[in-house]
């Protein structure tokens, strides 16, 4: 006679030893890369900007597949559905915001040519720091 | 035994239930940090003659923070597949680890925080450091819930065993903790290394 929780159903979405410990490594040689590229300038700041956002969003892509087994469900896959609703939200909302600010920026007329937004704000308002 | 086994059936279509809300619930923690996200990108240059990113930020013990909570991410993999096996001591033993690495992980967070502000340069500095202290603090708030977490569970797995409802905690804490793992590769990228190269 086996207990109840014994006999539970295997779950597709269950990791190994194994997936577990390649996440790990993976992550752990992502951010390592990052890091140096950083820290021994290895490249100019553009292109160490690209590489450095293209590792994380490896690593990203590492972790959830191998530490939180996105899309290993069952069908239908409401995890995933919910998932890339929120990667929709999320755009909008940092895109959304970046391009908003930006053209605050390029369109304030009232400020001297060469003066950014946060320059124009200190004369404007007379601030003194 | 059939009776038995309904009942395993029937908690086995709970826990997916329970565990499909608390990963709604994660995802709406994720907007939550994304509109953190672009308030700091909109506000990083906005240093008002104060110090900027590359002035103050120490890349190692970053570096280290991150090895730390990286680490715990895995022991706490390591902790759940234990608790799968029914290996009660080695459950326990890694859910101390990981409660270890993220305790480490919050003292380094909160000297940073301390010699920050200590130096003048605290939220009230510049909008760089309001936007930077609100998300990293937030950050740091569901790393303190998730220590909080694990003290209540851990007392619970090594009392009452691994039955199907400490199991069920076990799976949510581990969703909640990788989670606060990749909210952490996007600080440690996008706020501290690119903030290092600007």
């Amino acid at each position: 006679m086996s207990q109840p929780h014994v006999t539970r159903p295997a779950r597709e979405l269950d990791g190994t030893f194994e997936t577990y410990t390649y996440g790990f490594v993976y992550s752990i040689m992502l951010t390592l890369t990052a890091y140096l590229i950083v820290t021994h300038h290895l490249f100019n700041n553009t292109l160490a900007m690209l590489l450095i956002a293209g590792l994380a969003f490896c690593q990203l892509i590492v972790q959830l597949l191998l530490f939180l087994h996105l899309g290993r469900e069952a069908k239908p896959r409401w995890k995933l559905a919910v998932f890339v609703f929120m990667v929709v939200i999320v755009l909008i909302l940092v895109g959304g915001s970046l391009w908003i600010m930006k053209h605050l920026t390029h369109y304030n007329h009232l400020a001297k040519p060469g003066e950014n937004s946060q320059q124009f704000i200190i004369r404007d308002e007379g601030i003194k720091h | 035994m059939n009776h038995q086994l309904t009942i395993s059936h029937q908690e086995h279509k709970d826990t997916e239930k329970t565990l499909f809300g608390f990963w709604v619930y994660i995802m709406t923690d994720c907007v939550l940090f994304a509109s953190l996200f672009a308030t700091y990108a909109v506000l990083h240059t906005s240093t008002f003659g104060g110090p900027s990113g590359k002035e103050l930020f120490n890349l190692p013990s970053v570096l280290i923070e991150t090895l730390l909570l990286l680490t715990s991410s895995y022991s706490v993999g390591l902790a759940l597949l234990a608790a799968r096996r029914h290996d009660r001591d080695v459950t326990i033993i890694w859910l101390m680890v990981t409660a270890l690495l993220g305790a480490a992980f919050l003292f380094i967070e909160v000297s940073e925080f301390q010699h920050l502000a200590a130096a003048g340069n605290s939220w009230r500095r510049s909008g760089f450091l309001s936007a930077f202290f609100t998300l990293v603090a937030t950050h740091g708030l569901h790393i303190t819930s998730g220590l909080l977490w694990l003290a209540v569970i851990t007392p619970k797995v090594y009392k009452q065993g691994l039955t199907a409802l400490s199991l069920k905690r076990l799976e949510l804490f581990s969703i909640f903790w990788h989670f606060l793992d990749i909210i952490w590769i996007f600080i440690f990228t996008l706020v501290y290394l690119m903030g290092g190269l600007a």
